[in-house]
């Protein structure tokens, strides 16, 4: 891993779309990097914009404001053919193995597929290529001329992500890639995206709403809350001394065998307000249990405290290990 | 819902609009002079050139256009050839018929009502009545039955079961008198009579397409989910099948027959001319072989009405049957 | 918060042993090969494939037809006439040397007129057809795909087809083309009014393909399959033709097979109303309006056209149905 410019930086990124009815802000100013061979988990509730962030990166979807830089290029509103070149560099693992892959197309022509449509001929030929790919993401080659129908859900999902790899990409999206599966398969494939990760030293951005799975793969964490980032920073700060308390919220929410009994356990109350009309302020305080005055008039920045890596959007963030609650909440 | 309304309204307006001047220029702009169609052989050059004037043939086309929908709109005056004043939504004067447009329209429009509209009923019924028959005993014989009654129907040509039917129980039995129209204020039962073979032939043919669309839809909306719940609720057959799946499965049936129906409107042609019925489809082919412009003009556009509110009224039917469109 | 059981599992391994539907030895089949397996296990599907491969064979070989049963579709037979025109003999003129008789007033045959009426309908339904299935394809994925302004003008132009009485305007159509082209006394060579039919059928037949096409793509333009092609940077035509036309050729098919045999009554409906073809070339629609005068003189006139037409009509109608079945998605799932 080298350190020195990042592989990915956002800027103030910002999707609205246009709906009866109004503006829905679903990505509202992200700011974070991602260096090459390093993961970056992207948490949070199910609305709070992270696919459609993972859409952004990967220019499935046009930015409404802000900057994407790749690999030193800005390609916030590059074209198709701007975007060539760096297609290969940057893929994206879908959510849903059912859908992502053409039922009309074998799987050799699926994985193929990024390859074909970039004129790319590796050494050796295509299919040899596909062949070998298929043995690195443990899908027998000899399948090479079957139909997405004929596998199970862990398969299609390797399926996927060897579609992914084809072009020996630098960052890969992976859009909550193990979450349409079985639970048993789930590790399986988890366990291979980390293996490949070391293996290819790529540098991964994991968009979850699985703490576990981020927490087992990812070396930094990004907690979304309705369409901004709350809080950021290397993984054993977000998970051992979480500051925002909505990233406290959503660890406690996590079934902990260590932890029997609810001390401790901090419930959100109510549910995700609509991002057509956002709460004033900070965006969290509606289910905050310790919101004050000042958290409706003004907008927490996302600030770094004692010099670490963490950085939190909280005008009162909190500290110590989970568990261990400040009450204080003023009258 | 009341944008919806709007939207849907002003399409269907620009549609109408489209089509009169594609219309406009099919006649006008090809190389047919429009006028030497319009009197009888004969015709001497200065009455035909006559006539161009006043029809305004000389004019540019835009501005012969805009007179005739003005015509539409306002009414306008016609030469004293062509009967003068013309009275709001006039559609000119027809020389082969000697008559103004609007009533030639007035004499046939209730004879093409006459013949849509009972068989509509008719093959709706039949077809709704066969596709639920079969729907019910899915590869029963009465399933076998309606499914070959309807690919028998659909696989037949109008003029050939017309021919069938005037040639068996009119020419042959003699139950039925000659076909024809008869007003049905002046007399219900020859009214009834002289059109009962062309519903006839209409339904046999239309209700085939209906009964294989209900019966497929019927089968797909009972294998849904929702249906089952009903079901296992403990709801009794003829409940679940008359009252949830039946609404559910009527949905297609609606958007085709509205359309259908609207085509139908616009003139059954080969009905009317297997019965030698005069209605508005026979009147716009006796006014394409005439080259009768005025009438020709007159008979697309009304089609063309009759599709475009059969559209709409589906549309909001659609809203009604389905609240769901009233949110789209 | 260990993350499960099987933390640590060789992926490897489960992939090799192919849990799911992959193993043994099947062999892999495309859903082409499905349907077609289907399509063969069908007696529905054999008996009227077979009829349309016979009607087929019979409008290709028309000539050798010709040949072989010793009569042309112009050849006149006055002397087997009567006085009044009428075919001698029972059924219209039935004979071992006149298959289904012959024509009251002219005397020709009407067993090869029907073969060589067969093979222009054929040819008019056929590449009418495949235009239609064409330009509403092409237009359809694209308006689907595209939206935006395009997707309005399809859409539009799609109403606007429909509001227009198709018989009328053919019949309007047809003589005004002619005038254009060859003028009021020039001889109109039949292709041209072959070639106009065509024409006709194909500017208001796309209509329903477009939209049929337009809605299937509008389904899966959301997929993430297309997705997937779209963030590797795959163009127009990678996106239309290999990732999303593969996925619905099934209801394509089904409408193609459906829109043959629309045409050939087509052909005959404007025949019966007085356009269409000229009096040399033989054809359905125009032997049955003809015939209609004799319906009660000479019965057997009417039913051999009628027969025939309803034959080929009915057996892609009867296929049409059984290739749906066969791609039936529920059960190909």
């Amino acid at each position: 891993m080298t350190a020195g410019d990042p592989l990915l930086r956002v800027r103030g990124l910002t999707k609205h779309f246009r709906v009866r009815g109004g503006l829905v802000r679903a990505v509202d100013g992200l700011d974070f990097e991602v260096r090459a061979g390093e993961t970056l988990g992207l948490v949070g509730e199910s609305g709070c914009g992270k696919t459609t962030t993972g859409r952004l990166l990967v220019r499935l979807l046009e930015p409404t404001g802000g900057r994407i830089e790749f690999a030193g290029q800005d390609i916030t509103h590059a074209g198709r053919r701007a975007l060539r070149p760096l297609r290969s560099q940057l893929q994206i693992i879908f959510q849903d193995p059912y859908a992502s892959l053409n039922p009309r197309h074998t799987v050799g022509r699926i994985i193929a597929m990024p390859l074909q449509v970039n004129g790319i001929t590796p050494p050796g030929g295509t299919r040899a290529r596909v062949r070998e790919l298929m043995e690195l993401v443990g899908l027998n080659p000899e399948h090479y001329d079957r139909y997405p129908h004929e596998f199970s859900g862990g398969q299609r999902q390797r399926v996927g992500i060897a579609r992914a790899l084809a072009p020996g990409p630098r960052l890969v999206v992976a859009d909550e890639p193990v979450s349409a599966l079985d639970v048993s398969i789930q590790a399986q494939v988890v366990n291979l995206l980390r293996r490949l990760q070391r293996e290819l030293g790529l540098a991964f951005v994991l968009i979850a709403h699985d703490l576990a799975v981020v927490r087992h793969f990812c070396q930094r964490v990004a907690v979304m809350y309705l369409g901004r980032i709350v809080e950021i920073g290397d993984r054993d700060d977000i998970y051992r001394r979480p500051q925002h308390p909505y990233t406290r919220a959503l660890l406690a929410a996590v079934p902990d065998v260590t932890r029997l009994g609810s001390a401790g356990r901090i419930r959100l109350a109510g549910d995700l307000p609509t991002p057509l009309d956002p709460p004033s302020g900070c965006r969290f305080r509606t289910r905050c249990p310790n919101a004050r005055q000042r958290c409706a008039e003004q907008e927490p920045a996302l600030l770094r405290r004692d010099g670490g890596n963490q950085a939190t959007a909280c005008h009162f963030p909190q500290s110590g290990p989970l568990g261990v609650e400040r009450g204080g909440v003023p009258a | 819902m009341l944008r919806f309304l709007v939207r849907r309204i002003l399409s269907a307006v620009l549609t109408l609009f489209a089509v009169s001047v594609l219309t406009f220029l099919m006649f006008f702009a090809l190389p047919r002079d429009p006028v030497s169609g319009m009197c009888p052989k004969n015709c001497n050059p200065e009455r035909l050139e006559r006539v161009r004037q006043e029809l305004g043939l000389r004019d540019p086309l835009v501005s012969q256009y805009a007179g005739y929908l003005k015509g539409i709109v306002t009414g306008r005056d016609l030469g004293g050839a062509q009967g003068g004043r013309c009275d709001a939504p006039c559609l000119g004067w027809s020389y082969v018929n000697n008559e103004a447009v609007t009533d030639t329209l007035a004499r046939v429009l209730p004879v093409t009502l006459s013949i849509v509209i009972p068989a509509a009923i008719l093959w709706l019924l039949l077809g709704v009545g066969l596709g639920m028959v079969s729907a019910l005993r899915p590869g029963s014989w009465w399933d076998r039955a309606a499914i070959g009654f309807s690919l028998t129907g659909a696989s037949l040509q109008l003029y050939f079961v017309g021919a069938v039917l005037l040639l068996v129980f009119v020419y042959t039995l003699r139950w039925l008198p000659v076909p024809g129209y008869t007003p049905l204020s002046a007399d219900p039962l020859r009214w009834a009579s002289g059109l009962v073979l062309a519903w006839c032939s209409l339904a046999f043919l239309f209700s085939a397409i209906y009964a294989r669309l209900f019966r497929a839809q019927m089968l797909e909306t009972l294998s849904e989910d929702f249906v089952r719940t009903a079901r296992a609720k403990g709801l009794g057959r003829t409940r679940v099948y008359g009252r949830h799946a039946l609404r559910a499965a009527i949905t297609p049936v609606v958007t085709v027959a509205g359309l259908d129906v609207g085509a139908a409107l616009g003139g059954t042609v080969i009905t009317e001319t297997t019965f030698g019925i005069q209605g508005l489809g026979r009147t716009a082919v006796d006014a394409v072989r005439a080259g009768d412009l005025p009438t020709i003009m007159a008979t697309v556009l009304v089609a063309a009405v009759f599709v475009v509110l059969a559209n709409l009224l589906v549309d909001l039917l659609y809203a009604v049957i389905d609240p769901r469109v009233r949110l789209g | 918060m260990s993350l499960s059981p099987v933390d640590g599992a060789a992926p490897a391994e489960i992939g090799a042993s192919g849990s799911a539907g992959g193993a043994g030895p099947v062999v892999g089949r495309s859903p082409g090969q499905l349907t077609w397996m289907r399509l063969r296990r069908d007696r529905t599907a054999q008996v009227s494939g077979a009829m349309l491969v016979l009607f087929v064979l019979v409008a290709l070989a028309a000539p050798l037809i010709e040949l072989a049963y010793g009569i042309g579709p112009r050849d006149q037979f006055q002397g087997k006439l009567d006085g009044a025109g009428m075919p001698l003999g029972y059924a219209g003129g039935v004979s071992g040397e006149h298959f289904f008789g012959l024509e009251p007033g002219l005397g020709r045959d009407i067993f090869i007129r029907l073969v060589y009426g067969l093979r222009t309908s054929l040819f008019i339904a056929g590449t009418a057809a495949v235009l239609t299935a064409a330009i509403g394809v092409v237009l359809g994925a694209l308006a689907g795909y595209l939206g935006g302004w395009l997707d309005a003008v399809v859409n539009w132009l799609t109403d606007l087809t429909l509001a227009m009485p198709f018989l009328v305007i053919a019949l309007a159509l047809t003589p005004t083309l002619t005038l254009r082209f060859y003028g009021q006394r020039d001889a109109v060579p039949p292709a041209f009014g072959v070639g106009v039919l065509i024409a006709i059928f194909a500017g208001f037949g796309w209509t329903s393909t477009a939209r049929l096409v337009r809605g299937q793509v509008i389904a899966l333009r959301e997929r993430e399959f297309v997705a997937a092609a779209r963030a590797s940077g795959a163009g127009l035509g990678h996106m239309l033709f290999r990732q999303l036309l593969p996925n619905i050729w099934a209801p394509i098919l089904v409408s193609f097979s459906l829109a043959v045999p629309q045409f050939v009554t087509g052909e005959a409906a404007l025949s019966f109303i007085g356009v269409g073809l000229t009096e040399d070339t033989p054809s359905f629609g125009r032997m049955i309006y003809q015939s209609l005068d004799y319906l009660q003189t000479d019965p057997a006139f009417v039913f051999f056209p009628g027969a025939t037409i309803f034959a080929l009509v009915f057996a892609f109608n009867l296929f049409g149905d059984a290739l749906r079945d066969a791609l039936d998605p529920k059960s190909s799932r």
